[in-house]
């Protein structure tokens, strides 16, 4: 997902003083190619190609998201989706970041994790849906348990491996100058770690956010912004559908400019060990 | 390797204690030779293999969709300005948006089955494929390029003998991360738009019966064919170009 906010950098014009004229050429390019999308979509809308209620104008899209915007719909369903992110992702920080600490440190933890999670790892997240389902039943709790084990993969092997690269001569010269343990963890392992761990989550993240919209679907949760599409097919109403998209597109965007973008400068130039892509 | 054999065995006999103790009902918690028991029977009887080829098929074709547009659009975002103009900003408006989100609208549109699958496949595995292949031709360093051109390279072998083999670790690299997304998204397509066959749709329909013997043999059944994949064919793949042609393994992620 990061790979998408460099693009979206790397389109933005250049701020420079007293290029206005620039920055507007700049915004037309970027907006040129949704004009003619959107024109396009107009044309077919128009032309009756598919039935209108399955294909439904860009005004009426526009129109369903301004009025379930203001009688609060919208947001309530994303506001709760966003919680679930939340409660999902942190659930799979913490308990990623302890089982690959864990493992990077202790040999025996080490030998006993890493087969499992080897073999659970690479089977596809929304495969456990039913599993969950069944053994915690529809609703919240199956929703979140299953984003977090899903999104915990990527961040325990992050941790792992970041805690496994901390350099042998960088311990040992700790050691030689008498830091404790506790010291050596928390002024060696952590930072050297860190970028590592930085990257695991920002993995982790985004395969909670890719998951949590098909989770809702199945999970039979009350709000949700998967639940509104969802539910929204069941009468036909496209709008609905369209408007719920787009504030997850949004919600995308604005996860990776202000979420994973800051993570990674913070950890490029704070440490300076890990390059720029 | 033995010390994992001996891990997994005792998580293994761990369970079958969980699972025989009586403390969960024994339907959401079969016993590991009742799961290999329902296995062995779908295997025989033909419904297994006939769910795997189905998800495998829609799974192949539209990874191979992928492929075939997002390879040579990266290619040309990279190669020209002007589609990279036209390209980019809708890439970069379409990219966040988590392929499932489209599955309700796709089965409105194209119908349950293979179709809405499909094309739900080829949505998620574009992205990556298409972004790795954009950012391989233009990492490809430029020396060379100049180096080729000045010893008398026309722009088709420059194309072929520089271009393609210098991007080659990134196109393998994105061609990898669309696989594992496409094969996630078979399997939570096939559960929300659901048709009769596929891995997928085992699953889930097995939970209206709570035949949880059935969702975690096809819960096996997924697992081994995506590391399959992963191992065999990518890591093959890799071997016969990148390594080939002494590129080293660059982008990973």
């Amino acid at each position: 997902m990061q790979d998408a906010a460099t693009i979206v950098m790397h389109s933005a014009p250049p701020a420079a003083p007293g290029a206005g004229r620039e920055r507007w050429r700049a915004l037309a390019r970027n907006a040129f190619p949704f004009i003619v999308v959107g024109t396009l979509w107009e044309i077919v809308a128009w032309a009756g190609l598919f039935p209108h209620q399955l294909f439904p104008t860009l005004e009426e899209i526009a129109r369903a998201f301004v009025d379930l915007t203001i009688a609060g719909i919208l947001p309530h369903h994303a506001i709760e989706t966003l919680l679930r992110l939340l409660a999902g992702f942190s659930f799979a920080a913490s308990f990623g970041v302890s089982i690959g600490m864990l493992m990077g440190r202790s040999r025996r933890a080490e030998d006993c994790m890493l087969p499992l999670v080897s073999i659970l790892a690479p089977i596809p997240g929304l495969a456990y849906t039913p599993l969950f389902l069944l053994w915690f039943g529809p609703g919240e709790v199956s929703a979140v348990l299953l984003v977090g084990f899903v999104s915990m993969f990527p961040v325990i092997y992050n941790t792992w491996t970041g805690v496994k690269a901390v350099k042998e001569i960088w311990l040992r010269s700790a050691q030689s100058m008498g830091a404790s343990d506790r010291r050596i963890f928390r002024h060696v392992i952590l930072p050297g770690a860190l970028p590592y761990i930085l990257t695991g989550l920002r993995l982790g993240l985004g395969q909670a956010w890719r998951i949590l919209v098909a989770v809702e679907m199945l999970a039979a949760v009350p709000w949700g912004l998967g639940w509104l599409i969802f539910g929204a097919r069941e009468f036909l109403n496209t709008d609905a559908m369209m408007a719920g998209v787009i504030v997850i597109a949004l919600i995308g965007l604005a996860l990776e400019k202000f979420v994973f973008q800051k993570l990674e400068r913070y950890t490029v130039v704070r440490w300076g060990m890990v390059t720029a892509s | 390797m033995i010390r994992g054999g001996i891990t997994l065995i005792a998580a293994a006999l761990a369970y079958e204690a969980l699972a025989r103790s009586g403390i969960f009902a024994q339907v959401l918690l079969p016993t590991i030779p009742t799961v290999l028991r329902t296995l062995y029977a779908m295997m025989l009887d033909g419904t297994m293999p006939l769910h795997a080829a189905y998800t495998l098929y829609r799974v192949l074709f539209g990874f191979f969709l992928a492929v075939t547009f997002a390879l040579p659009l990266g290619i040309a975002m990279a190669r020209f300005k002007r589609v990279e103009n036209f390209f980019l900003p809708l890439v970069s408006a379409l990219m966040p948006i988590p392929s499932f989100s489209l599955v309700p609208l796709f089965m409105l549109w194209f119908g349950i089955g293979n179709l809405t699958t499909i094309l739900i496949v080829f949505y998620a595995a574009s992205f990556p494929m298409l972004f790795n292949t954009w950012s391989g031709v233009r990492s490809v360093n430029p020396l060379w390029l100049r180096a080729a051109g000045s010893m008398g390279a026309d722009e088709q072998r420059l194309f072929w003998k520089v271009i393609i083999p210098g991007a080659s670790p990134f196109i393998i690299t994105g061609m990898r991360q669309a696989f594992l997304r496409c094969w996630i998204a078979v399997v939570g397509a096939e559960m929300i738009a659901a048709s009769d066959w596929g891995l997928g749709w085992v699953i889930f329909d097995a939970k209206e019966f709570l035949n949880a013997d059935v969702m975690l043999a096809s819960l096996i059944v997924i697992g081994a064919i995506g590391f399959l994949f992963e191992r065999l064919v990518f890591g093959s793949l890799e071997r016969f170009t990148v390594y080939r042609w002494g590129m080293v393994r660059m982008a990973k992620g």
